[in-house]
């Protein structure tokens, strides 16, 4: 297979106060929000990034869009570097890679009817096309009836107005899609409808997909591989059937298990985290998930783990791992 | 009323008034939450569950009309109670916990100065209510309470601003805690701490939980009983166990097998319900789920079913293939 994806130790820095009251207080006017992370992802295959809120899942996603400039670090797409890539690089690279963005409704401009929704991405990149005939076309493709090209944002509902958002991410044939919280605030019969959706087009079109979410079972049905974000960082990524048979990294282990089952007598072997996740401007010394790590012992909070692999493509970072490798 | 029901639901019907007409947003809801249980109201969005449980504590909007039927707590009727009999209710009796913890606390006024505000009606100096107020943060798993009652909502994360709220809510010891969807805006590992706290707090406490949630799996792990609705009816209820493991209705079937947690191996082709929502301007006649159901035949469509007995004691569904005598 060939990798369409390549993010090499990447590294997003936000402003975290004017530089005059960093010099000020002798702190640093910056922080890392992405503090170094590395994946690929192949043609056709499905990456899910996992992580709380904060973990920087998002700005992953949009420096890879191009919506945050990377401060070090490289991505590569289908071989090119892209980034320093420039604005206008940019506008032709998202006919490539397109986004399917987190807020089904507020994403999508509430003057435009769907038809004119789905084939402005024509319009912005400039191709001519028949609009009719594409909008009736990819709404078909999403399975939307074809009179929906008439009706306004508001008169969809959650699930429908998520395959409007499936639609324009597919109008111009990406080869990569980034689907930041695809089922977010829709109903099971809906997320399992969207899912479906997002899992056909793939196999039918042969696109590569990065999910950004925080819902577990989604990860499980539909990506390959997955990574678990901690503060800006991978604490483990792998093929995800291994990481949930046997998660080595202990954060990772408590997410499994912070997932509640439809079941009223699963045994819950259930291990609660302490607190909450620190922030990234004042980073734990050591392992920086010694904080509410289970496991920690006085090394942790010296020492930072280094990358561990279980396999080939299977690595984490744990001084004490849960698989004995 | 029998002894250990707290409050009981008859007959509820509530219409909203819209530009196309009457919406009936609830209809015919027979209910009961017992004292000290924690009861589940599921369904997906727009069945219904969130304005049932707003006119439970007597918030229903300004375009809700009560059609017919009672809510009866302790013999009064909350649908017709006058706003300042309301007022005496909420607080002292019944409580409600926010979907979103943010909006749920006044932005502009410290936590310290909030909490007292709520404890308006109980004896006790300024310093006695302060120290209640600190002591019930601490319970509620707040680091260094006493200092945060002097901090505003916005200083707090999420997760901790919702820890305030439920410290709030239950601050006055009221008998029955309604919570709307308190874990929805929340991470999964915060979402298990505040199930965590919510069963503490209600076995030490012992009130009455209304638990309002889409998320199959939080209300199987919390709560005794379960209520599931559909379209504005319940169609289903009886104990957690009961419900789960022997779903009568065929909605509820259909509900817990398109849960991804529960599909064992991974796939592509997730189960899902056919079909849409039916539009509530224009209730259909017969079982309101039956255009999407894969068992419904002629009766089905011509007649409303009743609820009639399943599995277990308590357990009862709304769906003719429990009807012994009238399938034909």
């Amino acid at each position: 297979m060939t990798v369409l994806l390549e993010v090499e130790d990447l590294v997003v820095r936000y402003p975290a106060m004017g530089r005059v009251r960093a010099a000020l207080t002798g702190r640093a006017h910056e922080f890392d929000a992405v503090a170094g992370v590395s994946f690929a992802i192949e043609a056709g295959q499905t990456l899910g990034l996992v992580g709380e809120s904060g973990s920087g899942k998002s700005t992953v996603a949009r420096t890879l869009m191009g919506l945050n400039r990377a401060h070090s670090g490289s991505i590569r797409f289908d071989g090119r570097d892209i980034t320093r890539a420039s604005a206008q690089d940019y506008s032709r690279l998202r006919r490539e890679i397109a986004m399917m963005w987190q807020d089904p409704v507020g994403s999508l401009s509430p003057r435009l009817t769907v038809g004119s929704l789905v084939t402005e991405p024509f319009r912005i990149h400039g191709k001519s096309a028949d609009k009719g005939a594409e909008a009736k076309r990819l709404l078909e493709m999403v399975g939307l009836p074809a009179d929906f090209a008439g009706r306004f944002p508001h008169q969809l509902s959650g699930g429908q107005a998520r395959r409007v958002g499936v639609a324009r991410a597919l109008a111009l044939d990406p080869r990569l899609i980034i689907a930041d919280e695809p089922t977010a605030g829709l109903d099971m019969s809906v997320q399992a409808e969207v899912l479906n959706l997002l899992g056909e087009m793939q196999d039918r079109l042969g696109i590569a997909i990065l999910v950004i979410t925080h819902n577990l079972n989604v990860v499980r049905h539909i990506t390959d591989h997955m990574a678990i974000m901690y503060l800006g960082r991978f604490v483990e990524i792998g093929p995800t059937g291994q990481i949930f048979r046997a998660p080595c990294h202990p954060y990772t282990e408590a997410l499994l298990s912070a997932n509640p089952e439809p079941d009223p007598d699963a045994a819950r072997a259930r291990i609660t985290l302490e607190g909450e996740m620190p922030s990234p401007r004042n980073r734990p010394q050591g392992c920086e998930f010694h904080s509410r790590c289970p496991r920690a012992q006085a090394l942790c909070s010296r020492e930072a783990p280094k990358v561990e692999w279980q396999g080939a493509t299977h690595c984490f970072t744990c001084h004490f791992p849960i698989c004995e490798g | 009323m029998s002894k250990d029901t707290l409050l009981e639901v008859r007959d509820l019907s509530i219409d909203f008034g819209t530009p196309r007409g009457r919406l009936h947003a609830l209809r015919g809801i027979d209910l009961k939450v017992h004292k000290g249980r924690i009861m589940g109201l599921v369904g997906e969005s727009g069945c219904g569950k969130s304005t049932l449980a707003y006119s439970l504590a007597g918030l229903l909007a300004s375009n809700g009309i009560v059609v017919e039927g009672a809510i009866f707590m302790d013999g009064a009727d909350v649908t017709r109670m006058t706003e300042r009999q309301l007022r005496d209710m909420r607080g002292q009796r019944v409580s409600m916990i926010f979907q979103d913890p943010m909006t749920a606390l006044n932005p502009v006024i410290t936590i310290g100065r909030q909490m007292l505000d709520i404890q308006y009606r109980d004896p006790g100096s300024k310093a006695d209510k302060r120290a209640r107020s600190a002591a019930m943060l601490e319970r509620v798993g707040i680091p260094d309470a006493a200092a945060q009652l002097s901090s505003y909502p916005h200083q707090f994360s999420g997760g901790m601003r919702q820890r305030v709220c439920i410290a709030m809510a239950l601050l006055t010891k009221p008998d029955l805690l309604i919570a709307d969807e308190p874990t929805t805006a929340l991470d999964a590992t915060l979402e298990v701490q505040i199930i965590e706290l919510l069963r503490e707090l209600q076995q030490e406490m012992g009130c009455a939980i209304v638990f309002v949630s889409h998320h199959l799996g939080t209300v199987a792990e919390l709560c005794d009983d379960v209520t599931v609705m559909y379209a504005g009816e319940v169609v289903e209820r009886g104990s957690v166990r009961d419900v789960f493991h022997h779903p009568a209705h065929p909605y509820t079937q259909a509900l817990l097998e398109c849960d991804p947690a529960r599909v064992e191996v991974a796939t592509r082709q997730l189960p899902t319900i056919r079909g849409t929502l039916p539009d509530l301007v224009k209730v259909p006649t017969g079982c309101i789920f039956a255009p999407r159901c894969p068992h419904a035949w002629d009766r089905c469509r011509a007649e409303h079913p009743e609820s009639y007995a399943a599995t277990g004691p308590m357990h009862r569904a709304a769906c003719y293939l429990l009807d012994a005598e009238g399938r034909t």
